[in-house]
């Protein structure tokens, strides 16, 4: 137990999807313009997490890794099919997200529109890939680990975001170098925001 | 030719369009994973928009996202595959983000732009020079993070010894993620004083 609880909150702060391994940055750069957007995409993102890695752990375990075909008999236990994860992880994630979509659309309307023009570009944000694929490298014991895992990570991405879209509605205020607005700033924004969390690693 | 050089610099994926800039900023820490990424984006970028654009008039334009996905996810699994056969330890080094390619905006974003509306030759050419105009900053990046970060350049030791006896001292934040992003920002600060004038 201790241990699922310690993933969470490494994967929140330390390992933070953003600032540790830039992963999603595109729409994290493209979508921090206001905090209600921001938000928007950083709880379909967790959503999306929190669905598509379990998935994946129980495919990987069960289908793709070596000796994974052992519950099927004797002749598949040396048969390794971990070569195909990377298409099969990506096939996932856009079924899923696809999938999701018609359920929320259908039995959460509200979440629907909240969520909006959002849940179908996630399928291409690589925090959701990089989420999967990291899971595959850290060989999380049980479904749950990697559950939390999820939850973790996609609670760091929206933790990112939506502070980033706050510090930016307070730019515009700011007189920053023509040449350095937009992008610029928020890149060299992130950056010391980033050094900030490195003090969670306590040295 | 010249309209071919645009990625380069007007149309930097990375600096002017913000794409495809997850990948770029967590294998810029050394210069040569930096070199072997953006070749393997080059010529999964340049490939994929070479089979998409001969078969663009046949892919219905409904299912086309998933089509993309699957023929860029082909092309890194064998550019991984390759990685993984002959370059080993690069590919430890570069771990997850080799396969990360297949969400590598630079690419979708060249399939939809660009490949699915031109011929063959035209869209490999631009997917080459995106790759090239990608790789440029991946590798400016990365020459001064190890230079400054551990003083070598491709792992060979560039400032000399007798520096370090005198108190030179490399600095450990070049290291650090962070400062990926904050020199992409200078650049694109440098970029834009240049250009604006």
């Amino acid at each position: 137990m201790p241990d699922i609880f310690n993933i969470f909150i490494r994967s929140v702060f330390i390992d933070n999807m953003v600032f540790a391994y830039f992963l999603g940055m595109c729409s994290y750069l493209a979508v921090s313009k206001s905090v209600k957007t921001a938000g928007g995409l950083g709880l379909a993102v967790c959503f999306v997490l929190a669905v598509t890695v379990p998935v994946n752990y129980l495919i990987d375990k069960y289908l793709l890794q070596p000796g994974a075909l052992a519950w099927l008999g004797e002749g598949f236990a040396d048969v390794d099919l971990s070569f195909l994860s990377l298409i099969i992880f990506i096939a996932v994630i856009a079924g899923m997200v696809q999938l999701l979509e018609m359920v929320i659309e259908r039995h959460m309307p509200a979440l629907y529109m909240a969520l909006g023009i959002f849940l179908p570009l996630i399928a291409v944000n690589c925090a959701i890939l990089g989420g999967s694929l990291f899971m595959q490298e850290r060989n999380f014991p049980t479904v749950i680990h990697s559950f939390s895992y999820a939850i973790g990570s996609g609670l760091g991405w929206l933790l990112a975001i939506t502070s980033m879209a706050a510090i930016r509605e307070r730019l515009k205020y700011a007189n920053i170098p023509e040449p350095l607005r937009g992008n610029g700033i928020a890149y060299i924004i992130t950056g010391l925001m980033g050094l900030g969390f490195m003090a969670f690693l306590g040295f | 030719m010249k309209k071919y050089l645009g990625p380069l610099s007007k149309d930097n994926p990375i600096l002017v369009q913000t794409l495809g800039v997850c990948s770029a900023l967590a294998v810029t820490a050394q210069l040569k994973p930096a070199v072997v990424m953006a070749l393997s984006v080059t010529v999964v970028c340049a490939f994929s928009n070479l089979i998409i654009s001969l078969i663009r008039n046949t892919i219905p334009p409904r299912i086309r996202i998933i089509v993309q996905l699957l023929i860029v996810s082909f092309w890194v699994v064998l550019v991984d595959l390759l990685l993984q056969a002959y370059f080993y330890e690069i590919s430890k080094l570069l771990s997850v983000f080799v396969g990360l390619i297949i969400t590598n905006c630079i690419i979708m974003g060249r399939l939809e732009a660009f490949a699915l509306s031109h011929k063959p030759w035209p869209s490999f050419m631009d997917g080459v020079m995106n790759g090239v105009g990608y790789g440029l900053v991946l590798v400016v990046v990365a020459f001064f993070r190890e230079l400054l970060g551990s003083g070598t350049l491709w792992n060979h030791q560039v400032i000399p010894k007798a520096l370090y006896q005198i108190g030179y001292l490399n600095n450990g934040l070049m290291i650090l993620p962070p400062m990926a992003l904050i020199l992409v920002g200078v650049m694109i600060w440098i970029r834009g004083s240049r250009v604006d004038r």
